[in-house]
């Protein structure tokens, strides 16, 4: 089964961690400035997201979502998130833990761009 | 010349009606500095309840503070920007070590500046009047400005001090009390402000609370206690402090970034002037603050005729830029703010590249050495590509630009709205025409033209599209803090006549 989003083991323990903290959660990607351009990790139900958020996978049971918008951009990279020391100051769950969800990006393979790309 | 790192205490509080308040919790988080990872001090962890106490002193002050006169306010900011000006060099060095910036663009433009914002709208409340229309001989419409209440602020890390200076005067000027979140990557100059300022104000009036933004910026920007929240930061957090804001039908101001072209057309080389030496200096200013600017111009068009000769004078100049100790008077570039920001740039050097984009130069972080090994230093860096790239497309908040070309005004005007985006851009020629309509055609809030990264208090500043909405600076800022009470009233003895 071919994914566009991963997620290392050493981001996935820390979304466990969050899990058990906060519930059920999602990621969103967020974009402009300061801590933009990285995955915000939110309890379930506190963004509001409709069909301009574009569902890019599930990670450990957690949707991964993001605008439309900037998905145009994107959809030709597959996206893996992992975790790294550091201080965001977003909204977003993983903060207080010194901690900082951010996404390595690479380009879908052929294979895998007719898979997501070529079936609409 | 240089400087060296400032003394700090072993910890800080919270500044709440009046006097510094341990957390509640007393808990704690330490803050460090980017230039060499090194230990800053410990600043509050602070929560809902220490959010809600601060919401208790604006609240309890904002009737007495409303009802101060302009005169008496507009003394107090003066007051307060002759304390941070005659501690220029402390507030500087406080700056640069929290937030990795070099000292000189600390001690000339980020505490000077701030300074200035502080007189400007000092400045402004005296200088202006509300109206009053005769709308018949006999109706008179009055119309009374008045304060919100109590505002809730949250500020970046990019420009800490400034940017509470973008805030804090308007919102207190015009009569509202502020309960204020520094960025937890930056919360030092505030702290130290508070220190320099603590007997200005009223208690109550200026509170100011650490801590992360999903235990205290959510709190304070939720909270049914505020009349109005101003955030500057990205789209999700932005999305969501308007959610919030819409619970309690309250306005909110959103400052979210941007992805700004600079375009420079080919008569910038007509001749090998002042000008184009003032040009050159124009496109090279992307590595500026290290990129960590809302609207840092991250993308570059050049018209395609003067392509490589501009670039290679590009390339030269940002080869000579002096990335070494931010407390160094000759530095240029200093430090990332943090450790996430230096990895999600080099993560962005990873796409750039497998998306096909070549680079002039830079492309990797920089290891500095001694203690500064420890720090998060990134290379300044030129990427080359076509606009549809994600490096072209997305916020990197690094000392990172992205090249392109383009042919003629109608494509230059096509790339530099195909993004999300609509801050600030940049229109470099010498043309009269272009110097005009060229402006006039890109969707941003600041197109600079001749010039870039100049924020004067009197010029308004804000986004087009995914930037958000709503200016600050410049006297229309006030507005954005306030109500219009109309007062109608009849000077007509005569009833109706209805009933």
């Amino acid at each position: 089964m071919m994914k566009r989003v991963t997620i290392t083991k050493k981001a996935a323990k820390v979304l466990e961690q969050l899990k058990e903290k906060h519930g059920d959660l999602i990621f969103h990607q967020s974009g402009g400035c300061c801590d933009g351009s990285a995955p915000m990790i939110l309890e379930k139900g506190d963004l509001y997201l409709d069909e301009s958020d574009v569902l890019l996978g599930v990670v450990e049971g957690v949707n991964f979502y993001m605008n439309q918008d900037q998905f145009e951009y994107w959809k030709h990279t597959h996206l893996t998130i992992d975790i790294t020391e550091g201080r965001g100051a977003s909204f977003s769950l993983e903060i207080p833990l010194g901690l900082r969800f951010l996404i390595h990006s690479r380009l879908l393979t052929d294979k895998e761009d007719n898979f997501f790309n070529s079936k609409k | 010349m240089s400087y060296s790192k400032p003394k700090f205490k072993e910890k800080y509080s919270n500044f709440i009606n009046g006097k510094f308040v341990e957390p509640i919790g007393g808990q704690y988080f330490d803050n460090t500095s980017p230039i060499d990872n090194s230990l800053i001090a410990k600043y509050p962890r602070s929560q809902k309840e220490d959010v809600e106490l601060a919401l208790d002193a604006a609240n309890a002050a904002k009737e007495a503070w409303g009802n101060t006169s302009a005169t008496e306010r507009a003394t107090l900011l003066n007051k307060v920007a002759d304390i941070i000006e005659a501690n220029l060099e402390e507030f500087a060095l406080v700056e640069t070590c929290d937030n990795g910036k070099p000292i000189r663009e600390t001690l000339n433009a980020d505490v000077p500046l701030a300074v200035d914002h502080w007189r400007y709208f000092a400045a402004c409340i005296r200088s202006e009047e509300g109206s009053a229309t005769e709308l018949d001989q006999n109706t008179l419409s009055m119309n009374i400005k008045e304060p919100l209440g109590v505002i809730g602020q949250i500020i970046p890390w990019n420009f800490p001090l400034l940017m509470l200076s973008w805030k804090l005067p308007p919102a207190l000027v015009t009569g509202n009390c502020v309960v204020l979140k520094p960025a937890e990557q930056t919360p030092s100059s505030a702290t130290l402000l508070m220190e320099k300022i603590a007997d200005v104000f009223p208690p109550g009036v200026v509170n100011i609370v650490h801590g992360f933004g999903p235990e205290a910026g959510k709190p304070l920007a939720s909270s049914s206690r505020v009349d109005k929240v101003a955030f500057t930061g990205e789209t999700t957090t932005g999305q969501l402090i308007m959610q919030y804001a819409s619970k309690n039908l309250n306005p909110v101001t959103m400052e979210l970034g941007g992805k700004s072209p600079n375009v420079f057309f080919n008569s910038v080389m007509d001749a090998d002037d002042a000008y184009l030496d003032k040009a050159i200096e124009g496109a090279v200013l992307f590595a500026f603050n290290q990129g960590e600017v809302c609207t840092c111009p991250s993308r570059i068009l050049v018209q395609e005729d003067i392509y490589d000769a501009f670039m290679a004078r590009v390339v030269e100049r940002t080869n000579a830029i002096i990335q070494d100790n931010p407390y160094d008077i000759n530095t240029m570039v200093g430090a990332q703010a943090s450790n996430d920001q230096y990895q999600k740039i080099q993560s962005y050097f990873k796409i750039g590249k497998d998306e096909g984009a070549k680079v002039l130069t830079g492309g990797a972080a920089n290891k500095l050495s001694g203690d500064l090994a420890n720090g998060f230093y990134i290379k300044p860096t030129i990427l080359e590509g076509h606009n549809k790239m994600r490096v072209f497309q997305e916020e990197i908040f690094g000392p990172v630009v992205c090249v392109t070309k383009f042919k003629d005004e109608a494509e230059a005007i096509e790339i530099a709205n195909d993004t999300l985006y609509g801050l600030g851009a940049g229109v470099w020629t010498r043309d009269a025409h272009q110097l005009y309509q060229i402006p006039r055609a890109i969707k941003a809030g600041r197109v600079w033209v001749n010039c870039y990264h100049a924020y004067p208090a009197h010029a308004p500043f804000g986004g087009y599209k995914k930037s958000g909405f709503g200016r600050e600076n410049h006297v229309m800022m006030l507005n954005y803090y306030r109500q219009t009470k109309n007062m109608l009233i009849s000077y007509d003895k005569n009833k109706l006549g209805f009933f």
